[in-house]
């Protein structure tokens, strides 16, 4: 007998009511809950950098270039949990070779080549252009090879040519800002468009996708600039931070109108799949869901945020609050991925039962990989910042 | 002397990115004309000729007063596709539904309905008990292939839904699409796999296992579209429902006598 | 770089355009966008060359799959050979079988796959079930079979016996012809034993020909088609017990049969 089905076994003393046979085993786990979790925090970065170049938002422009390379760092890694969850990763590229049209995980490959090609290479590319070129002429040996292969052998840094980068990226972002909706809209309606399931088959899934996205992005931003600004000794940007604060602010009560808007339609409509879900809720999902999504991701961080704003506490303390808060949305967002994914399988399609699902931790399903997928963003981040870095330094090493 | 050295290297480096750029069109236009226009015809010979799959649409009728829940027919079906034997991958199984007079339901299918189903089930007083036999509805609009990115599950022109186990990425999508549950991965070959109507069997003529050995005919194959077919005088005499038509997946498997509580 | 391409190449392509539009064209686009454009091409074009080689040469043919895969699903092993194969050599049996009870179970749903025995009928015998256990598959009672379907109760009909001692499997008549109905009515029987119609023989309501116990199916039973008929103790004027409940025959339910609202087997059940 194979470890899959030994792992079964077990699970079949824990399942409630009737399931069809073939449900006991649960197929998206924990690395397609990973997943949406990153391409969430892709665009949710991207859309915060867009809010510099196409919005005007002054206030965050420390954080634009930093946005744009967690954005590519985290893009890297999106794809990897799908590849590896795959029965045959070895033939993964097979939907790039015989798409179907009707598929959305299909059209989802090239919804992503085309974000990571044209829109975030481009848009760094461009940005970064004129800082590679200069680094180019003054580094030695094997840096400056690396430089010169980055700045793709260009050489004009004159003005005309910085004016039109610069005007390039304008364009790209304008470009990027429904790519980025796109891409993790699509990820959304990937399950949204499933009607053999109630729970994931609805209309507001794209969009309740996208918005909890832009809110995980926002978060991750103020975590990584007040991180970065600790381990470069230097203070964090208040201005900078208030806005990101508020931006988060007002995108989770836009979240949590839409999840709301959604449970309230739910229960309205009560249509048959009402009974097994309120089940699903109350015995498979209720800390995840209550506890953990509701509780400690949505309501707590609103809560605290909204009293800095009334309250006007001290710069530490609402760095603080900040810092706490965007952990804790963090949490929430990635639970919400967890109830999508797993509460979608955690009920039988015959609506008269629920399932079990044990998290291994060894394996290639396991946590531990899991685990490796979430931190790898952050390794792949720091050579990014490393070689292509978001501040002025070499200006500053030039002048000296 | 400076100047003019640095104009060489410029145009050199301009002729070598255009030499690159020319080169590599030359190879593209070819290799894009070749890939698109070649697609030769597939193996054996035998089929499309000696046997026309445009020909039949294939369909099977389910009487669920017949069924007695003996599970023949999953034990067939298991033996005659390798199924697994473990009781998590069933190409077709029997549920038992009781129904208490108080309306309550309680159903169940112990492996597939493989061994026959033991004991009661329920404490109430039954109003009434029956079996059904489930099997993949072969839809005419399935979600299944609708969902597949990489054309690894697919209908044929004689409407049954198969999968091709040498494409098959087992990205288990169609697995969450399809609304009956007919789906699984296969522990070995990490494809998906599902009932295909015994396809090797019926372009042969011959019934598909369940069929074969179901000993009160409660599973009757046959054609859509042709009269003599069991399947027309199935459709005729009774009064069909398939399964979740609210879904639209316009399912191939057609029951008669169907009771309400059935998912 | 440069140096290693002929000279004449090099000097031919780095003079300057005179009256070449594309060129002038291609100088227009700013440095870094022409930069830009080699690795696109070459990915783009990379894409087009390796969409030739990998895609199957007979994808798409019939449908957005590969064709060759029906073909591969259509010539599967068989394991059971079908009911007509064994006809060829088991004349004696399948005569036996024909019109017997069992004429509707095909020869593999109790001996098993049968096709690698077609092939080699020396070497490879099917399975030959004698065990008690088999027969019970299909004929234990249990209360959701439908009813008529022949049932036993296994732990009180001679357990412990091989089905096979009395019941020829090819011909599975019964040594002697079910007397009662609860021979293959069992269920009926237990839910009206319980009812107040305990002591209403069947055959009061149920007209039956004799045949029925040997040919069910060709002889069924008549269902009752007159109200006169439960009448006949339960009408006002009936000459039955007195604890009988009474009606008037012309204003209740004048219109329908008795068992269209009232079931016989266990009537007024709470």
């Amino acid at each position: 007998m194979d470890n899959v089905s030994a792992n079964l076994y077990p699970l079949l003393k824990q399942v409630v009511g009737y399931i069809f046979p073939n449900e006991i085993e649960l197929h998206w786990n924990l690395l397609i809950v990973v997943y949406p979790y990153i391409t969430g925090l892709v665009a949710g970065a991207f859309i915060l950098a867009s809010l510099v170049k196409v919005f005007k938002v002054r206030e965050v422009q420390p954080t634009y270039r930093l946005s744009l390379l967690t954005a590519l760092a985290f893009l890297i890694v999106a794809p990897l949990p799908l590849v590896v969850h795959l029965g045959h990763p070895e033939r993964g590229f097979e939907m790039f070779l015989t798409p179907s049209t009707s598929s959305a995980m299909a059209m989802f490959g090239f919804v992503y080549a085309w974000y990571l090609m044209f829109v975030l290479l481009l848009e760094i590319w461009f940005d970064y252009r004129h800082d590679l070129v200069v680094r180019a002429s003054t580094e030695k040996g094997l840096k400056r090879l690396l430089y010169r292969v980055l700045s793709l052998f260009s050489h004009d840094i004159s003005m005309k040519a910085v004016l039109f980068d610069k005007k390039a990226v304008n364009i790209i972002t304008i470009i990027g800002i429904p790519s980025a909706f796109l891409l993790h809209g699509y990820v959304g309606f990937i399950f949204g468009s499933v009607k053999a399931n109630p729970w994931w088959s609805s209309v507001l899934m794209p969009i309740v996708f996208l918005f909890s996205a832009i809110v995980s992005g926002i978060a991750l931003m103020l975590l990584i600039y007040m991180i970065v600004s600790l381990v470069r000794k230097m203070e964090p940007d208040m201005a900078c931070l208030d806005k990101l604060a508020s931006f988060l602010f007002y995108m989770m009560i836009v979240d949590f109108a839409l999840e709301g808007l959604d449970f309230v339609h739910r229960v309205y409509q009560s249509e048959e799949s009402i009974q097994i879900l309120s089940q699903l809720i109350s015995q498979r999902l209720f800390v995840s869901l209550v506890v953990l999504q509701l509780l400690l991701g949505m309501l707590v961080p609103l809560f605290t945020i909204g009293a800095t704003k009334v309250f006007r506490p001290p710069d530490e303390l609402r760095r603080l609050i900040y810092f706490i808060s965007a952990l804790l949305v963090q949490l929430g967002i990635f639970t919400t991925r967890w109830n999508v994914v797993m509460g979608g399988q955690l009920f039988s399609k015959s609506f008269r039962g629920l399932t079990a699902y044990k998290i291994t931790l060894g394996g290639l399903e396991g946590l531990l990989v899991s685990l490796g997928f979430l931190i790898l963003p952050f390794l792949i981040l720091f050579i990014l910042i490393r070689v292509l870095p978001p501040w002025g330094e070499f200006e500053e090493e030039a002048s000296q | 002397m400076k100047k003019r050295d640095e104009e060489a290297v410029n145009k050199g480096r301009r002729g070598f990115c255009k030499f690159v750029l020319l080169g590599t069109c030359s190879l593209i236009i070819p290799g894009a004309a070749f890939g698109v226009t070649q697609k030769k015809p597939a193996a054996g010979a035998w089929y499309g000729t000696t046997y026309k799959p445009t020909e039949h649409l294939y369909g099977m009728g389910i009487q669920v007063d017949r069924c007695i829940g003996c599970g023949r027919c999953v034990d067939a079906c298991k033996k005659e596709n390798n199924v697994p034997d473990e009781p998590f991958y069933f190409r077709t199984w029997v549920e038992r539904y009781v129904i208490a007079e108080d309306g309550e339901v309680t159903v169940d299918s112990p492996n597939g309905g493989r061994d026959g189903f033991k004991g009661p089930i329920s404490e109430k007083r039954v109003l009434k008990s029956f079996f059904v036999p489930k099997i993949c509805n072969q839809c005419e609009k399935p979600p299944c292939v609708q969902v597949c990115p990489v054309g690894a599950t697919y209908k044929t022109q004689d409407g049954v839904i198969l999968v091709d186990p040498e494409w098959c990425v087992g990205c288990r999508y169609c697995i969450q699409a399809c609304p009956y549950g007919m789906r699984f991965l296969h522990p070995k070959t990490r494809t998906a796999e599902k009932c295909t109507f015994c396809y090797h069997r019926i372009v042969k003529g011959l019934n598909p296992a369940c069929v074969e050995v179901c000993p009160t005919q409660a599973r009757v194959f046959g054609e859509l579209g042709k009269i003599a077919s069991p399947l027309s005088r199935f459709r005729r005499v009774n009064k069909i429902s398939v399964l979740k038509p609210h879904l639209n997946t316009e399912p191939k498997v057609f029951y008669a006598d169907l009771d309400m509580e059935v998912r | 770089m440069t140096g290693c391409l002929p000279a004449t190449i090099l000097d031919a392509m780095s003079e300057e355009p005179r009256n070449n539009s594309v060129l002038k064209l291609w100088r227009k686009i700013p440095e870094q966008v022409r930069h830009l454009l080699v690795p696109c091409v070459i990915i783009l074009g990379g894409s087009l060359v390796a969409r030739h080689f990998f895609v199957p040469s007979d994808f798409g043919l019939y449908g957005h799959y590969r064709a060759s895969s029906v073909v591969q699903n259509a010539e599967r092993e068989i394991k059971f050979a079908g009911s007509a194969a064994c006809s060829d050599c088991h004349d004696a049996e399948v005569a036996k079988k024909k019109s017997g009870y069992h004429q509707g179970v095909s020869c593999e749903a109790c001996h098993g796959p049968a096709a690698a025995h077609t092939q080699d009928p020396e070497n490879v015998k099917p399975y030959v079930p004698r065990a008690r256990s088999h027969c019970l598959l299909c004929h234990e009672y249990q209360s959701s079979r439908p009813t008529g379907f022949p049932q036993v109760v296994a732990d009180s009909h001679n357990p412990v016996k091989p089905c096979i001692t009395c019941h020829q499997p090819h011909d599975p008549k019964p040594p002697q012809v079910p007397k009662g109905c609860d021979a293959c009515h069992a269920k009926i029987q237990r839910v009206i034993a319980v009812s107040r119609h305990a002591n209403v023989q069947c055959t009061i309501c149920h007209e039956t020909d004799k045949q029925h116990s040997v040919l069910p199916r060709q002889h069924p039973p008549k269902t009752p088609q007159t109200r006169e008929l439960c009448g006949g103790c339960h009408a006002q004027d009936a000459k039955s017990d007195k604890e009988i409940p009474r009606v008037n025959m012309n204003s209740h339910g004048e219109k329908h049969l008795c068992w269209e609202c009232h079931y016989p087997h266990m009537p007024e059940a709470h």
